[in-house]
């Protein structure tokens, strides 16, 4: 009978056409095996220490700190990696397990365009061809990524179907692999999808709790009490989280994309306001209607515009083990601002969510608590549409 | 009692797949009765769903269109009980996703397509390892979850063989459904290793469009299955459709019922 693998709880799971599951499973085989190759981990540290930029900074935000006035607040600099942001983390560890399975081409969906930015980068580096599927709504958003894109040597190609955005995008990807697998493997962008993606993404991610925690050791002698990060897929957030998930007096708190509201329709805020489903190879929380039809979701951030969540949420939350905020596009936008007038970063308006939970929870804790927030990418890229936002029109 | 194997039962199939409620319900009754009047020997209802990630163009559209015109699971239900009441008997099998049985819940899915008539579900997102889900609950209720065979499948076929019930669904190329203009999988290397490990009946399906495909594709099989092609003349001539695609189905399935 049926042996149903990768599973968080009841998350998780191989839900992908019979045309893609000898693919699915090449790959776990390959990284069962990888993974444990002392060689392999080698050349990957390498690529992240020297091609990367690792490991990124633990800044502790002194003026912000100071300005709310309760716990002491370090921000993880995922932001000033190359390319700006995690992504490049998971978009290294896949480049080169494909490239050891002897894969020549990449392909991968993209919402804000980060993962596909970082996914041509590493083409490029290690000589692979390369193609982005991204939804014709967020290449509008996001058209400088576009460029950097085919820059880098990438085709990109436009998503026109559902609502144009990040989860037409993946189902494109899905459709495009099944019609070319021998040659090609999935960089899937978040610890999301079938078995063993979200396994793979969170391991190559875990460098950055890994990281926090020895920096947090080494800059206050104890482990912060609580790690905030924002959640579309959940890729930078389980990477925060994942090496924290044993200690138990660290609070895990996850930020979700509330658009406009959580109890409006113009929301992706997956744990707040959606339910148990199957899509997208995995089985998770989704928002859907009645019927499973798949919600037609909202976020002024195209990277957390996304119906569902990374099953290893799905089961966190389960478990009560790390809890999910909904953060609408005003608060992310006040923390946007507020950050560059604060501190001189500009964080991806992703990672803005993360901020403008942390500026909502420090002040009700004591000066000697800690919280640490992953910036997990730079805001160059949403200068433009914040700028709208507040009614002002940028002309190059 | 209808059953699935009624449709291999005197000669090879042919299974017309029927988006509900493209472009609306009413129409779907009488393309559906057109079909079984034509000769259709299994006739594939797709329930829509927003996302289908398996599904080329085509599909993809129709079922935004179903979607877009109000068509729900509970409205499928009444329709194929409608169907049944009206005196049709070919076995009707349900196409749609994960989802859409999931989130209905899977007991009362299964118990009201029982109700309605329905003989097999084919989930396309759901592969061996995850019938566990479905199967088990399906069964009792006497539904039969259809499984799925693709040119990749290789050392998999014999597993999913000897578990399979109703019919297999041989997926003749990779790729998402749509017409080919030619198919170069062996499909014949498929159905041998089916034959040597179960005695059930094997469709070819994705990419047939022409008379002359599927009675190549039946010839080597135990069926030819019809998605796209069927779908496209549905968007052409919408309200009117039932005509012209009975007509398609009655050309496809002398081709396919006329193989020794």
């Amino acid at each position: 009978m049926s042996d149903s693998k990768g599973r968080f709880g009841i998350h998780g799971g191989q839900y992908i056409p019979e045309t893609l599951m000898n693919a699915v499973i090449e790959l776990d085989e390959a990284y069962t095996k990888y993974s444990k190759d002392p060689k392999f981990q080698a050349e990957l540290r390498d690529l992240f220490n020297n091609y990367a930029g690792r490991p990124s900074l633990l800044y502790y935000a002194e003026k912000m700190t100071k300005d709310l006035g309760g716990a002491k607040i370090y921000l993880k600099r995922e932001d000033l990696n190359h390319t700006g942001a995690h992504k490049i983390n998971n978009c290294l560890g896949q480049a080169l397990l494909a490239k050891k399975m002897g894969k020549t081409r990449l392909i991968a969906e993209t919402g804000a365009g980060q993962h596909g930015v970082a996914t041509a980068t590493v083409a490029a580096l290690l000589g692979m061809e390369c193609v982005i599927f991204m939804g014709k709504v967020d290449m509008e958003r996001q058209a400088l990524n576009v460029y950097k894109m085919r820059l880098l040597g990438a085709d990109v190609v436009p998503v026109t179907t559902g609502t144009g955005t990040l989860k037409d995008a993946v189902s494109q990807c899905m459709r495009e692999w099944t019609s070319r697998i021998d040659d090609t493997h999935y960089c899937l962008g978040s610890c999301m999808g079938p078995h063993p993606f979200p396994t793979i993404v969170r391991d190559f991610q875990s460098v950055i709790s890994k990281e926090i925690k020895e920096q947090m050791l080494e800059k206050e002698g104890s482990l912060p009490d609580a790690v905030i990060a924002c959640v579309g897929g959940g890729s930078n957030a389980i990477g925060s989280f994942y090496n924290f998930i044993e200690n138990e007096d660290v609070q895990l708190i996850g930020c979700e994309a509330a658009g406009r509201g959580i109890e409006t329709k113009e929301t992706a805020a997956t744990i707040n306001t959606g339910r148990p489903g199957i899509f997208h190879g995995m089985k998770s929380y989704f928002c859907q209607d009645e019927y499973g039809q798949i919600a037609p979701v909202y976020s002024i951030s195209a990277g957390l515009d996304y119906p569902g969540i990374g099953p290893e949420h799905a089961y966190l939350h389960d478990l009560g083990r790390a809890q999910y905020v909904g953060i609408t596009d005003e608060e992310a936008v006040e923390a946007f601002e507020y950050l560059s007038r604060t501190e001189g970063i500009i964080p991806a308006i992703e990672s803005s969510h993360a901020l403008a939970y942390a500026m909502k929870l420090a002040p009700t804790m004591d000066q000697d608590k800690i919280i640490v927030v992953t910036i997990s990418g730079r805001g160059d890229k949403d200068c433009k549409a914040i700028a709208r936002y507040r009614g002002q029109a940028i002309v190059d | 009692m209808i059953a699935i194997t009624d449709a291999f039962k005197d000669h090879k199939a042919f299974i017309p797949f029927i988006t509900v409620g493209d472009p609306d319900l009413a129409t779907t009754e009488a393309i559906v009765k057109a079909a079984a009047d034509n000769g259709a020997d299994l006739i594939e209802l797709g329930i829509p769903f927003s996302d289908p990630t398996a599904e080329g163009p085509v599909i993809m559209d129709a079922d935004l269109v179903a979607l877009e015109a109000g068509t729900t699971t509970d409205k499928v239900f009444e329709l194929t009980k409608k169907l049944r009441e009206d005196g049709i008997t070919v076995p009707f099998v349900y196409m749609t996703y994960a989802n859409v049985v999931f989130s209905y819940g899977t007991e009362k899915f299964a118990k009201r397509a029982q109700d309605a008539g329905v003989q097999g579900v084919i989930l396309p997102d759901v592969p061996y390892e995850e019938k566990g889900d479905f199967d088990p609950i399906f069964s009792q209720y006497g539904i039969d979850l259809i499984s799925m065979i693709a040119p990749t499948s290789e050392d998999r076929i014999t597993r999913i063989a000897r578990e399979a019930k109703g019919f297999i669904y041989v997926v003749s190329s990779l790729g998402v459904t749509g017409t080919r203009a030619k198919i170069t999988t062996d499909i014949a290397a498929m159905t041998e290793l089916v034959r040597a490990a179960a005695d059930v009946p094997c469709a070819v399906g994705f990419g047939i469009s022409t008379p002359e495909q599927a009675r190549e594709m039946a010839a080597k099989s135990d069926g030819a299955i019809v998605g796209s092609a069927i779908i496209r003349l549905i968007a052409e001539h919408g309200r009117n459709a039932a005509g012209p695609v009975g007509a398609y189905v009655k050309a496809m399935a002398d081709a396919v019922h006329g193989i020794k």
